[in-house]
């Protein structure tokens, strides 16, 4: 959270509106229908667009880029109506858009990115000088510092975003749609694109920026469109609500909390890894060296910017990937063991991908509740799938984990993404395991299936389950877990205590650039986030967490040692003390 | 609940049949630009396909396409393109006339025999496949094809006088398998019906059973459906594709059983060839599904059998070849376009019955409120 980085500009309600929807309606097999839907954008503003996951954001960007055309209303740029066929009407009337999920060649250039179907030609060829020349004027007025040379796949995911808005400004947007942008970044990166958009607005640009982040969109935005269940609820200016009222907009209701009341942390551990190594195909380990123990009623949470070694993590955990060290479940060694002895001895499993990796989509839900447990009761029965009981526990499941559907015999595809994940997690849930390995639960879920499936997972946990949750979302791992680890490059990294740490804390430590970012202008803590109190906690009280190599991390995160004690004194000796004073690194970082 | 499946199974049969539509539409305009009629080809095709004589070929000639087909079916559920069934089959009719041939045995035991040995000869064949692609990554559509090969050489090295041949008149053959190893088939006045025509419906049977009632077939589908999905389920699917290609072989193995031990008793040049191919295409047409798979043998048969006919009315009898290829190309096409017509509308129905239902949770099981 950020002050006001971006401020409201105060011509706002006298532009003159750039973007008018008026009565859009858009029928769509399976997904919430936008229904007429207004909004109107002003020219040289930030005008978010928030709601939950599924309410009809998406599907009204992709209207509004031509990727869709609604079945009734009218789209006005700059007050001429149009009527888009494609995208390339919607480039033309200069509106580009930033997909959530970039759309780069890794293997081609930055310039060579930009330019792509929009090529300059000199003669036969590919005018670079030209093209380049344009990408550093660009950069240059927008700050966007993109430069045209290097290849995609060394930048970053910051980077990769702007060379994305670059490549919207060099086919001469004049409104950019920013769908979702700050999912994939971490709290420091968010500054610098929110910082990217008031140059963009300072220029006369507008944008139209689409989240379910409050707090990211109080501080950007100029104007707020609220949309629930495919329809505008209203627009309301940052200045005239709070986060939390702008929450009660989105879901129409109570709001649910990740929190976890009370421990019940037991001293039994039912997880114990230790010197888990993972190689990719080329030998470099992407899971390094990793240990964690989890206990009976214990969540210990993974964060980490994705692409640093979670989901090998995972893979190596349940058997589906193998490496080097071991695996424990119970005082019982399965580092030998294939997922499916894994699976028999307790370890349960909601992956990342549902869709890839959780589902049958094209099988009906009764089959999916076999999958996974297909040597369990009351699935089987000797070699056999008893299909009655299976459908009766899917039933189970569709009630007590509230997954609607009108019926058990739909195909999993026909679900949407919510109930798919309601589906995976009772399935899961069931036959009591001993460990849930559960890779980001929540994710792409509506608000109503979040606060269930954070129940069902504080349900387990009291009656001791040990969970290990990888999760992109910081504000859930902070509320989840009794310990969180820090995993940055295949290795754990730094340690936290969830009671005290902060988002932007975390952020810090995993990219592992804590002290010169935290101290970059911009990030000055509101009054509410200033931790107070020693928030530095050196490890839990049985957990051993390693690795060999410490990089200082930022504040209140204590970067774990190579030894199984924080107090090292002799190789580290000066670096951090155990435990580090909670404001020792604030300004100086942890090399002071 | 009912509504929903005779809606499904409408569906099922909506592919085959456009397909089939289509094919005759091709057919027809291929005689009309030929300069035949149409209805005059289609006609004596249905006179003489149904003639008692015929329809006991066409019995006998479906049950080597469908266990062909099944064979082909086992590895499509899973993924895997098995065009090796035509090499399996041969191998596996030739080694087992061999040992049929070798041996004296009690009736019973002499045929259980031959059929094993058929049955282990078309596994390992296949099985080959299978270790290759788990061991080395070779795909087991180019293994297959070239243990075709494999197996036409190694069939054609054997089926020499100096090895396990006999010379019988024109023809070389092995020698032949005596009576206590032949099976008795069902005589009518027009023809014998093969007696392991019921092989076929035993494989159709198992097949069903095998694939949707039991764990081993629970986990070769959703290997076929999603791999990423299965292994995070823990199935092994280096030991799937093995099995599955085991699997297949074997139904493989027995493709040439029913001729074998109803009629030929010996494996000889003459032997049927191609019948793998076919069972390709019957397993496409008949969408690996048991029953379906059935019919499709049942169609692909009757077409061979009264194409005989065509050539005495002066029409070429190729048209059922023309036929046949655009009953394949037009199936794959349907199947695709009913499959994603039917998720779509799946999911729009889906949609529509909980807008109905309002916001408020109640599943369908109810029973919550």
């Amino acid at each position: 959270m950020t002050d006001q980085q971006v401020a409201p500009s105060p011509t706002t309600s006298a532009a003159p509106a750039a973007v008018s929807l008026r009565g859009i309606t858009k029928r769509f097999p399976g997904v919430v229908a936008n229904r007429d839907v207004s909004l109107t954008v002003r020219r040289g503003t930030v005008h978010a667009v928030v709601g939950e996951n599924g309410a009809g954001k998406s599907t009204l960007m992709k209207i509004l880029y031509g990727m869709q055309r609604p079945d009734e209303g009218s789209i006005e740029i700059d007050g001429a109506l149009v009527d888009f066929h494609s995208p390339a009407h919607a480039i033309a009337a200069g509106i580009g858009m930033v997909h959530q999920h970039f759309k780069l060649a890794d293997n081609l250039t930055v310039l060579e990115n930009v330019v792509l179907g929009s090529e300059p030609i000199r003669g036969l060829t590919l005018d670079r000088d030209a093209a380049s020349a344009r990408i550093r004027d660009l950069s240059d007025r927008y700050g966007l510092d993109v430069r045209p040379d290097p290849l995609v796949e060394r930048l970053g995911v910051g980077q990769r975003q702007r060379v994305e808005i670059l490549k919207v400004l060099y086919r001469g947007a004049r409104i950019i749609i920013l769908d979702e942008p700050t999912a994939v970044l971490v709290p420091q990166e968010v500054e610098e694109l929110f910082g990217a958009l008031a140059e963009l607005k300072a220029e006369g640009l507008t944008v139209v920026f689409i989240s379910h982040k409050l707090d990211e969109v109080l501080d950007v935005a100029d104007e707020i469109t609220v949309i629930r269940r495919g329809t505008t609820v209203t627009t309301v200016l940052p200045s005239q609500v709070t986060p939390r009222k702008l929450a009660e907009l989105m879901v129409g209701s109570e709001l649910p909390s990740p929190e976890t009341r009370e421990s019940t942390v037991t001293d039994r551990a039912v997880l114990e890894v230790a010197g888990l190594t993972v190689r990719d195909a080329d030998g470099r380990a992407v899971v390094d060296d990793v240990s964690l123990t989890i206990h009976a009623g214990e969540v210990l949470g993974i964060a980490g910017v994705e692409g640093n070694g979670q989901a090998e993590l995972v893979e190596a955990v349940m058997g589906i990937r193998h490496g080097e060290g071991q695996v424990m479940l119970q005082g019982e060694d399965v580092t030998r063991l294939g997922t499916r002895a894994r699976r028999d001895l307790g370890m349960a499993f909601v992956p990342e991908d549902r869709t890839r990796q959780g589902l049958l989509l094209e099988a009906p839900l009764w089959e999916n509740r076999a999958l996974g447990h297909q040597t369990k009761a009351p699935v089987v029965r000797g070699p056999l799938i008893d299909r009655r009981a299976a459908r009766a526990d899917t039933e189970r499941i569709v009630r007590e984990y509230d997954v609607r559907t009108p019926s058990i015999d739909v195909t999993a595809s026909a679900l949407s993404g919510g109930n798919q994940q309601k589906l995976i997690v009772g399935r899961e849930m069931s036959g009591q395991p001993k460990v849930l390995v559960a890779a980001h639960p929540t994710r792409g879920v509506d608000v109503g299936a979040q606060a269930a499936i954070w129940d069902q997972l504080r349900r387990a946990r009291a009656e001791g389950l040990a969970v290990l949750l990888i999760s992109a979302d910081l504000d859930e791992l902070i509320g989840l877990s009794d310990a969180l680890r820090v995993i940055l490059r295949g290795r754990l990294v730094a340690s936290a205590d969830p009671a005290t740490v902060t988002p932007e804390e975390l952020g810090s430590a995993m990219t592992g650039a804590g002290p010169e970012t935290t101290a970059g202008p911009g990030t000055t803590a509101g009054p509410d986030t200033t931790p107070t109190g020693p928030d530095a906690t050196p490890t839990g009280p049985d957990t051993t967490p390693t690795g060999p190599d410490t990089t200082p991390t930022g504040p209140d995160v204590t970067p774990t040692g190579p030894d199984t004690t924080p107090t090292g004194p002799d190789a580290h000796t000066g670096r951090h003390a155990a435990p580090p004073p909670a404001d020792s690194s604030r300004d100086s970082g942890s090399e002071a | 609940m009912a509504g929903w499946d005779v809606r499904r199974i409408g569906l099922g049969l909506a592919a085959p049949l456009l397909a089939l539509v289509v094919a005759v539409g091709l057919s027809s305009a291929v005689l009309l630009i030929a300069g035949h009629d149409p209805g005059t080809a289609f006609s004596a095709m249905a006179d003489f396909g149904t003639q008692p004589g015929s329809m006991v070929q066409i019995v006998n000639r479906s049950s080597a396409y469908y266990l062909s087909a099944i064979a082909v079916a086992i590895g499509f559920r899973m993924n895997l393109f098995n065009i090796g069934v035509d090499g399996q089959y041969q191998l596996a009719a030739m080694l087992a006339a061999v040992v049929g041939g070798a041996v004296h045995l009690p009736p019973v035991l002499h045929v259980g025999l031959i059929i094993l040995v058929a049955v282990l000869v078309g596994a390992s064949w296949a099985a080959v496949a299978g270790v290759l692609k788990v061991t080395r990554g070779v795909s087991e559509v180019i293994s297959t094809i070239m243990l075709n090969f494999l197996a036409t050489g190694v069939v054609a090295y054997l089926l020499t006088p100096q090895r396990f041949a006999i010379l019988q008149g024109n023809n070389i053959s092995t020698k032949p398998i005596p009576a206590s190893g032949h099976v008795p088939g069902f005589t009518t006045d027009n023809g014998t019906v093969y007696g392991l025509v019921l092989i076929a419906v035993l494989i159709g049977v198992g097949y069903w059973f095998l694939l949707g009632r039991t764990r081993f077939g629970f986990d070769l589908r959703a290997t076929g459906q999603s791999e990423p999905a299965a292994v995070a389920s823990g199935v092994n699917v280096r030991r799937m594709v093995v099995a599955a290609m085991v699997l297949s072989g074997a139904v493989a193995g027995l493709v040439g059983m029913p001729q074998l031990l109803g009629a030929s008793y010996s494996y000889s040049l003459d032997f049927p060839a191609g019948l793998g191919f076919t069972g390709i295409a019957i397993a496409l047409l008949g969408r690996n599904h048991p029953l379906g798979v059935g019919f499709a043998a049942l169609l692909w048969s009757f077409l061979d059998q009264s194409a005989l006919i065509l050539d005495i009315n002066d029409i070429p009898k190729e048209i059922v070849t023309i036929m046949q290829g655009t009953i394949v190309l037009a199936v794959v096409v349907a199947y695709e376009v009913v499959r994603r017509w039917r998720l779509a509308s799946e999911q729009r129905r889906v949609a529509a019955e909980l807008r109905e239902s309002g916001p408020a949770p109640v599943p369908a099981g109810g029973g919550v409120s």
